[in-house]
């Protein structure tokens, strides 16, 4: 599984959808995550790929991680994975 | 003032997982206690306790609600659903506004702080999950029993150790009493079987073994139980009104502190509270039939309490039966005055006597009528439902047939 897959597998049981269900131009909202459920999914995306995911829940938007849209997280997502392994 | 009734109860403990499974276990006499089914018993040097058996969380919740829910809240998310089904009430609006859930829980999450201490310091792990702390807080049981039944009167949660759940009810008493709320959600719970949570109370050295056995001369100590009872507590004008069926009434409620010691319980603490109820109740003290005791099974408690109970009594204490249920379902901490509450409401309603098992010798220090091993049939009118927790804090309830 790639990052996508696995990112999107990870939002998808959150949302309580399937994984085809879920696509890379929504946003968290039109899945109907709340932010509970963003932490928890920032928490099971740090578990999955060992990561620190750079996240303040009281402040999403001045996080350098972008939540904007499932293909934004996905790119985010991909670029942590990137700086870990060349760390 | 408002008289006070019960109109709904609902339990999960070590006798059963409903109110008629409870019952009929005491009435038999059934022992709830057992082997301790948990990780890392092997390094425990006590390996009994009254432990809620063949529980699937996954049979009542669903997998975000497990996310948030220890297991102390969800034994009290279960037996609030049966209490509120019995009452038949569905809150909304004024009703809503004036009423509330006061719980009472001493370890609160303590399964959940085990597991992610665990995580941390002994599999090293540098992250847990995000919802811990709503998960393991004592007062978690309490917002989720107010959020799935919309009460958003006065809520809150009693920590007093032992006695937590008998000063929770006590204070949603006084709250109906006064006026101040119509209906409270009421009772407590306990979930503290893990390994952490057991270690703790080996360390005491007042743990039994093999089993407890209140007021015989060969106790050894006391045993820990889980699980929950929930009440509600209504005013009597409004459940009346309604036609609800009504349990029994709350008569009376009266709480002290020893003020002497952290662990030894005191005669002169216990015997305050046991006459104040029975004054609060506003009933002659031979008019109290049954007292379901505090009744730990240690050597320090039970000689203390029956002192107490001859003290406040005189002539009258070897006419009254006093039972110790925990003798069944071990000692549920934080929850075990609202699961033997049931005991108290059982001798009411059904005019059956909760025994205390496990009694095999007289001792001279507890020479009451203890209801050995075996359920009496007796009518009774009034009742009363010992607690002392450790740190001297005492509190009882009287109960009276309606």
């Amino acid at each position: 599984m790639n990052v996508q897959d696995k990112v999107i597998a990870i939002i998808a049981e959150q949302a309580v959808l399937e994984p085809s269900d879920v696509q890379l131009t929504h946003t968290l909202d039109d899945l109907g995550i709340d932010s509970l459920g963003l932490v928890e999914s920032i928490f099971a995306i740090e578990e999955a790929f060992d990561i620190n995911v750079p996240f303040n829940a009281n402040d999403p938007s001045d996080s350098d991680f972008d939540i904007s849209s499932v293909a934004a997280i996905v790119r985010a997502v991909e670029g942590l994975v990137k700086d870990q392994a060349n760390a | 003032m408002k008289r006070v009734v019960i109109t709904g109860a609902g339990t999960i403990n070590p006798l059963g997982d409903t109110v008629a499974k409870t019952f009929e276990a005491m009435r038999e006499g059934r022992c709830g206690i057992g082997p301790l089914e948990i990780r890392d018993v092997d390094r425990l040097s006590i390996q009994i306790g009254g432990q809620v058996k063949d529980y699937d969380e996954h049979a009542h919740f669903n997998r975000q609600q497990i996310a948030l829910y220890d297991r102390f809240t969800q034994f009290t998310l279960l037996a609030a659903r049966q209490a509120m089904e019995q009452a038949g009430l569905n809150p909304v609006g004024d009703l809503a506004n004036k009423s509330g859930v006061i719980l009472g829980t001493s370890g609160g999450g303590l399964n959940t702080q085990d597991e992610n201490y665990r995580a941390v310091y002994e599999e090293g792990k540098n992250r847990v999950h995000p919802f811990i702390v709503p998960k393991l807080m004592n007062n978690a049981a309490a917002s989720h029993v107010s959020m799935e039944w919309n009460l958003r009167g006065p809520s809150f949660t009693v920590a007093t150790a032992c006695a937590s759940s008998n000063h929770a009810m006590g204070m949603a008493f006084q709250m109906v009493r006064s006026g101040m709320a119509t209906v409270m959600v009421t009772g407590g719970s306990e979930s503290m079987l893990c390994f952490g949570g057991i270690k703790a109370w080996e360390g005491l050295r007042v743990m039994s073994k093999d089993a407890c056995r209140p007021f015989s001369a060969t106790r050894n100590g006391m045993v820990q139980g889980e699980g929950a009872g929930v009440f509600v507590f209504e005013d009597y004008d409004h459940a009346r009104a309604r036609g609800a069926e009504i349990l029994c009434e709350v008569a009376g409620f009266a709480m002290s502190s020893d003020a002497s010691d952290i662990v030894m319980p005191s005669k002169q603490g216990a015997a305050r509270a046991i006459a104040g109820a029975v004054a609060d109740a506003g009933v002659a003290k031979d008019a109290v039939g049954y007292i379901n005791a505090h009744g730990t099974g240690t050597a320090a408690n039970d000689k203390t309490e029956c002192a107490a109970v001859a003290d406040v009594f005189g002539a009258h204490a070897d006419r009254l039966m006093i039972s110790s249920t925990k003798s069944m379902h071990g000692h549920l901490i934080g929850g075990t005055g609202a699961v033997e509450l049931l005991a108290c409401i059982m001798a009411l309603r059904d005019g059956i006597i909760a025994p205390t098992i496990g009694y095999e010798e007289p001792d001279p220090e507890c020479a009451l009528d203890v209801v050995p091993n075996v359920a009496r049939e007796a009518s009774v009118n009034v009742v009363l439902s010992n607690a002392f927790a450790f740190g001297g804090l005492n509190a009882v309830i009287a109960l009276k047939k309606f």
